[in-house]
């Protein structure tokens, strides 16, 4: 029993860990710009596709090599999109910003559709696939990729808000657009800055999960509205609440799908949405505005 | 006129939409100078730092700043050229520690870092409450704190023109003296200033020169303490 519990608390980090870095991106362009980006899952879905294939083939990229341009890639996309579809609709409301999101994802999964087609596709472990044993229960290299490479990441996000002025000056962006232009920031820029490290936490969120997970065309809309979710769970608007939504949504659809029914798994995830929204709207580390990223 | 002004603002009009709440307004300031604009509330005295400063766009007029045109150029490449704004209410990042507050103010210049960090020290000694509470969310200071941490901020934008929206605004009347003194010494270290104020009679006790705006006009313009002893500007502005 322990041992099975352990195995499905290995699993839920994993897991949790790609769901935080969803939520993280979310947060930041939350608080960037207060849009709700639902193209945020098609960034990971973008980021495991495009390395997939430039890596494919006799003449393909080796995967760092090809993960590197994929990130990149993605990174593009997110700057395109603030530039293109978000910037232009400055002063909308909410709505209809979360609707240019929603429609900015479903083009990109159009997008994916036709160039890569339906196929799921897999991607190679990065270091093998030899299960490490702890006890009965078994963890792959990979797994260590997704949580070491997550936790690497938190802590590089933290560092450039908390410890760098480019940083702070987004920070100030989202505090105070005309006090921020005053001290000589370029708003937009900054608005740019934010959504490509977005696509770049999702465009490696979806790199280090595909050897476990696979990807398709659509899988950025499970793993969208899941991010999403956990960043409700932890409190919109606050990137440590994110990262801990992730990790315990993670975790509990884990522990659900194993002792329950791996049936309910994606269920869980909308059953916890819903109950934070009725019970606690401002999540779990409701948003203290200091906490803005 | 001299043609070496410092700050010309030549025919300007701003509008809201459709609302022209500016009208040819001119008004030129020459380095050294601490100038006041004073009028009631909704005059336009915001409206016409925040064109100057490049937050808001005018649609007619010009403003040249040390010789060049900067007339509806972008907000945040004014400030490079040496303006420096410390708008109505302070608008500090209050979740912001005071120290970095400052810093952002010296958000152009922090690739000299050394200039930075001197010019650092000479606030926190210019305001030692800031020193004192270096470390705190700004947005838990006082009103009077908060302004000193504002034009702080701005001073670290290393200004040829410092832009001080209604400082007085809502402050006990010892911080109000305060602020006005603050202000006199900083103009007499060499710092020009546009100070724009409600509180004319502060305003024109310690500026050299005045300008009167009306429902987004100019007026009148004269010696500060002419004006002070304007029938009618006394009438209107000062209350006796
Ligand atoms: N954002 C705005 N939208 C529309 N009208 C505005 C706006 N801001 C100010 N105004 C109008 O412009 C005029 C000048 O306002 P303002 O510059 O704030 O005056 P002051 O700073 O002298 O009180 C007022 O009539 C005010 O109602
Ligand atoms: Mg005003």
């Amino acid at each position: 029993m322990f041992d099975q519990i352990l195995q499905f608390l290995i699993t839920g980090m994993t897991t949790g860990a790609i769901y935080a870095l969803v939520a993280l991106g979310f947060t930041i362009i939350y608080n960037a710009s207060d849009v709700v980006n639902f193209a945020q899952g098609e960034f990971v879905m973008m980021g495991a596709m495009s390395t997939i294939f430039l890596a494919a083939g006799d003449n393909g990229l080796p995967i760092p090599l090809a993960a590197a341009t994929s990130v990149v890639l993605v990174i593009c996309v997110g700057i395109l999109l603030q530039r293109f579809a978000i910037a232009p609709a400055r002063g909308a409301s909410v709505v209809t910003t979360i609707i240019i999101t929603i429609g900015a994802s479903i083009f990109l999964r159009g997008v994916a559709l036709v160039i890569w087609g339906k196929d799921i596709q897999a991607m190679a472990h990065f270091s093998g696939e030899i299960p490490i044993h702890i006890g009965n229960a078994t963890l792959l290299p990979q797994n260590l990729w997704v949580m070491g490479g997550t936790a690497l990441m938190v802590l590089g996000v933290h560092y450039f808000f908390h410890h760098t002025m480019q940083g702070k000056a987004i920070l100030a962006c989202s505090y105070n657009r005309d006090a921020a232009n005053l001290m000589g920031i370029n708003v937009g820029l900054m608005m740019l800055v934010a959504y490509g490290l977005s696509a770049l936490l999702g465009a490696m969120a979806g790199i280090l999960v595909t050897p476990i997970s696979f990807t398709s065309y659509d899988a950025g809309v499970m793993l969208g509205l899941k991010g999403f979710s956990a960043a409700i769970l932890g409190g919109m608007g606050n990137p440590m609440g994110a990262v801990v939504g992730g990790l315990l949504l993670g975790l509990i659809e884990s522990l659900a799908a194993g002792l329950i029914s791996s049936g309910y798994k994606d269920a869980i995830g909308f059953i916890i949405l819903l109950l934070v929204l009725f019970i606690r709207p401002s999540g779990l580390m409701g948003r203290r505005s200091s906490d803005r990223v | 006129m001299p043609s070496d002004a410092l700050l010309r603002v030549d025919g300007l009009s701003t509008s809201y939409g459709p609302v022209e709440v500016m009208h040819n307004v001119s008004l030129e300031i020459q380095e050294g100078e601490l100038v006041a604009i004073v009028g009631a509330n909704g005059a336009g005295k915001t409206t016409l730092l925040r064109t100057i400063s490049g937050l808001h766009r005018c649609h007619s007029g010009k403003i040249s700043f040390a010789g060049s045109d900067i007339t509806n150029s972008a907000a945040h490449t004014i400030v490079r050229s040496g303006i420096c704004h410390v708008p109505e209410g302070r608008q500090v990042f209050a979740p912001l520690s005071v120290d970095d507050n400052l810093r952002l103010g010296a958000y152009t210049l922090r690739k000299d870092s050394e200039w930075v960090e001197s010019e650092m020290a000479r606030i926190y000694e210019l305001f030692p409450i800031l020193k004192e509470k270096w470390q705190l969310e700004s947005g838990n200071l006082s009103g009077g704190q908060q302004q000193m941490l504002a034009i702080g901020r701005a001073l670290l934008g290393h200004p040829k023109l410092l832009l001080l929206d209604e400082p007085s605004m809502g402050l006990a009347p010892l911080l109000v003296e305060e602020i006005f003194r603050i202000v006199q010494e900083l103009n007499s270290k060499g710092v020009t200033i546009l100070l724009v104020e409600q509180n004319a009679r502060m305003a024109l006790a310690v500026a050299d020169r005045g300008y009167v705006l009306e429902t987004g006009q100019i007026i009148t313009s004269a010696p500060a303490n002419e004006l002070l002893n304007d029938e009618a500007v006394r009438k209107a502005y000062l209350g006796y």
